[in-house]
């Protein structure tokens, strides 16, 4: 099939809909705002609703409702719209619904700006909202992943009734890579007995997240977080580059993943042994990554990648748990990190730092 | 062998539009292929510019931070991405808005008055195509035919008179440096 | 033989109101269930109840149901009837959920027109978190929040949904009732019944506000609040349709 040239905002649109997703609720903020666009004229030609809310608080409630009325649906937005999101999705978790969030980071906090950051990974991978929930968070680092695990998270938050944030920034929305585009029809939706979509002479369903008897509210607490074991168990997704026999590891998700390769590759170029874990899972984190690499003993150190002030490396060093040391380069407010400041960085810590 | 390109101007000159073309005619040769932009919040009269890289072997990094080849279509962008470019790369600077020569002893530097070839083939706009087709022509990082295939990519089916100019302008670009050389040869 | 000319609604389930004595909520319950049941729409519908006095509202109705946060009850309506637009969908909201912290949600579902119908219940005063002001309390009006009564200069003026929602275009039916007696209990009922029929129909989205009362946080006896509701609400929330469908516009 012949690969097509498209932006990571229009992947984005053109996966969910591949994945049966037929109804769309947002609201204009940059820099995911292609995202809308796309979709605005793609949901028609499938027959689906695009429908643009008055406000973030709004689209995410509209993804309650049409999602509790058994449909397969979606918002997408960025920072400071994922933020005013944060109670629908509390209130989605709890009533155990299936949807799909796409978070375009843009820099923060505040207004901040519209260039790429990784600064809201604390927002998405500790519930972000009140209450004690997770969400599944997958971070693609490329146009083709982008559209591969769309479909995989619309299928996620069916099997574990559970909303899907996918993790992308402001580059990877903007970039534009050629992707071979997976079948359209292709896709399974199962059977919604929990779906509250009128009764239809069937017994009645409640979609509720109310538990205002302290005994009630600890059950369904356990059985959310039973749940959350469970996906810790078997979800986790990441992927090793060029791991075998470095001394240091590298440990970046998104676009500082992309830049990382590429460090990996000048270090790997000059004989230094060099590698990246690209978790692609942020929750569940893959700590089975380390603990296998761990292992295999060659590894020094980690040094953890991130377009932030130091997020994701608390869960690189809770998976470490104090076997190696842990390391940190960030850039920040929607500056990339550089490749070549990433590789002095490397080479200081593998000149300088005793094992 | 060029891999990364970086294309600079100020917006509305058609630099995103013309690194585009690049990036399908790259995946149209079956290419790996990134396009990345980078222009400020206003939509129009800022700077603008996009890198691209088209390599036989996947690519790690999409940011175009040490371009191979500039295309600098004003003074602002040349002096802002000058320094940024490898030893031994390519500029290729539109002369027609840039009004002094580069000091840098260790690139590749090819002047073309793109404006002025642009008035000639009826319309301004076309100058950043005419750069690029010379871009093409000098780096080899995809075939002509592919560009001019690509056309059809970037403007929609209803606007088949601009494809036909900006072939134009893509052709005009590579034969300017063609002629040169034959010129030079002759 | 007896004839039998009382009965419960099937779309009522058979359990008791958590409400307090004299509190009209049970009532208004009842009619929507009644109006439900006599428009043979009960398998197709689908409520959204709000946060307030009402939030168990799904223990009582005896459809498919939503239990919507704080204000956003019309948002998730919306999803709800966009994705089954066969479907009956209505929401049930307090003066603090659609007026306060919701307006942005119910001014946007009626300028969309969304086809649902909507069901406001106004007793000037926030039930659940103890007696708090509301947009709907009156000037003068003494609450948790306003004890000296509600100030125009600190507070101020209370919110007419009514003649407000009905300058959007988009809203089909807009009408104020009350429940302070069987005569107009019977009117609330015909006007609950029509902002159904203005859904079935396609026209357009409809609300009905309804006086209500709050014996609790009024510090009235329920037959005190009746009167009080008579006297006070409907001197500054007038009753009466407010728009009707353009049809029957035309035919007046």
């Amino acid at each position: 099939m012949a690969k097509v040239l498209m932006k990571g905002n229009e992947a984005f649109g053109e996966g969910a809909i591949r994945a049966g997703c037929r109804f769309y609720f947002g609201y204009p903020i940059t820099p995911q705002s292609e995202l809308a666009h796309f979709l605005a004229k793609r949901m028609p030609e499938v027959g689906g609703t695009f429908l643009q809310a008055e406000s973030e608080l709004a689209s995410i409630n509209m993804v309650f409702g049409a999602a509790g009325a058994g449909a397969r649906a979606m918002t997408s937005s960025s920072g400071p719209g994922i933020s005013l999101m944060q109670e629908g999705i509390s209130f989605i978790a709890c009533a155990e619904l299936p949807c799909v969030i796409v978070n375009i980071m843009r820099g923060g906090p505040g207004l901040g700006n519209i260039a790429p950051v990784q600064s809201d990974y604390f927002q998405a991978t500790r519930g972000g909202g009140h209450g004690d929930y997770r969400l599944i968070v997958l971070a693609p680092s490329s146009v083709q992943e982008i559209i591969d695990l769309i479909r995989e998270a619309f299928d996620l938050a069916e099997k574990y009734l559970n909303p899907v944030l996918m993790l992308g920034d402001g580059l990877l929305g903007q970039m534009m890579e050629p992707m071979e585009l997976n079948e359209e029809k292709n896709f399974f939706i199962p059977p919604r007995p929990w779906a509250a979509s009128g009764r239809m002479g069937g017994p009645k369903r409640i979609i509720n997240t109310l538990y205002i008897v302290p005994e009630e509210a600890e059950k369904h607490n356990l059985k959310l977080n039973q749940k959350y074991k469970k996906i810790e168990a078997n979800e986790q997704r990441w992927e090793n580059y060029q791991t075998e026999g470095a001394q240091l590891v590298l440990v970046a998700f998104g676009t500082a993943a992309r830049i990382c390769m590429g460090v990996v590759d000048y270090c790997r170029d000059q004989g230094l042994p060099v590698g990246l874990i690209r978790p692609i899972t942020l929750w569940p984190f893959p700590v089975k990554a380390f603990d296998s690499i761990l292992s295999l003993d060659t590894v020094h150190y980690f040094l953890s990648v991130e377009m932030s002030t130091g997020q994701m490396i608390e869960d690189v060093r809770l998976a470490v748990n104090g076997r190696r040391p842990v390391f940190f380069y960030g850039r920040y407010g929607g500056m990339l990190p550089v490749l070549t400041d990433v590789v002095k960085e490397v080479k200081k810590l593998l000149l300088e730092e005793e094992p | 062998m060029f891999e990364s390109v970086l294309l600079a101007g100020f917006g509305g000159q058609g630099i995103l539009s013309a690194g585009q073309l690049l990036a399908y005619a790259g995946t149209l040769a079956g290419k790996h292929v990134t396009w990345v932009p980078s222009y400020g919040a206003e939509m129009r009269g800022g700077t603008a510019n996009c890198g691209v890289t088209i390599s036989s072997r996947p690519i790690s990094s999409p940011i175009v931070s040490e371009p191979e080849a500039l295309m600098a279509m004003n003074r602002p962008s040349l002096e802002k991405f000058e320094q940024s470019v490898v030893s031994n790369g390519l500029i290729v600077v539109n002369s027609s808005l840039v009004n002094c020569k580069i000091a840098r002893k260790d690139v590749q530097v090819m002047y073309i008055s793109a404006n002025k070839l642009a008035e000639e083939l009826g319309n301004n706009k076309v100058a950043v195509n005419i750069v690029l087709g010379a871009l093409i022509f000098l780096t080899q990082i995809v075939s002509l035919e592919l560009a001019i295939e690509s056309l059809g990519k970037v403007f929609p089916p209803r606007h088949q008179k601009l494809i036909a100019l900006n072939q134009r302008a893509l052709k005009a670009g590579a034969q300017f440096f063609d002629h040169l050389a034959k010129e030079k040869a002759g | 033989m007896f004839k039998k000319v009382f009965a419960r609604t099937k779309a009522l389930e058979d359990v008791p109101f958590h409400f307090c004595p004299g509190c009209t909520h049970g009532i208004i319950h009842r009619l929507i269930a009644e109006a439900i049941e006599e428009l043979n729409i009960f398998e197709q519908t689908i409520g959204v109840c709000p946060v307030g006095c009402a939030v168990f509202a799904y223990n009582y109705f005896a459809c498919d149901i939503f239990q919507a946060a704080h204000g956003r009850a019309p948002a998730v309506a919306t999803g709800i009837k966009r994705a089954l637009p066969d479907r009956v969908v209505f929401t049930y909201q307090g003066d603090g959920d659609l007026a306060a912290i919701g307006m942005g949600e119910i001014i946007h579902a009626a300028a969309r027109g969304e086809k649902i119908s909507v069901f406001f219940i106004n007793n000037s005063v926030y039930g659940m978190t103890g007696g708090q002001m509301a947009p709907t309390t009156l000037p003068g009006q003494i609450t948790a929040t306003t004890p000296y009564g509600r100030d125009r200069e600190i507070n101020g003026n209370p919110i007419k949904v009514c003649e407000m929602l009905s300058v959007i275009e988009g809203t089909a039916y807009v009408a104020r009732v009350s429940v302070h007696n069987p005569a107009s209990i019977i009117k609330a009922k015909k006007a609950i019944k029509k902002a159904f029929q203005v859904q079935l129909r396609g026209l357009g989205f409809a609300l009905v506000e309804i006086l209500s009362t709050c014996p609790t946080n009024w510090g009235l006896s329920p037959a005190e609040a009746l009167n009080w509701l008579a006297e006070n609400l409907i001197a500054y929330y007038p009753l009466g349709d407010f728009k009707i469908p353009k049809e029957e516009a035309k035919n007046v």
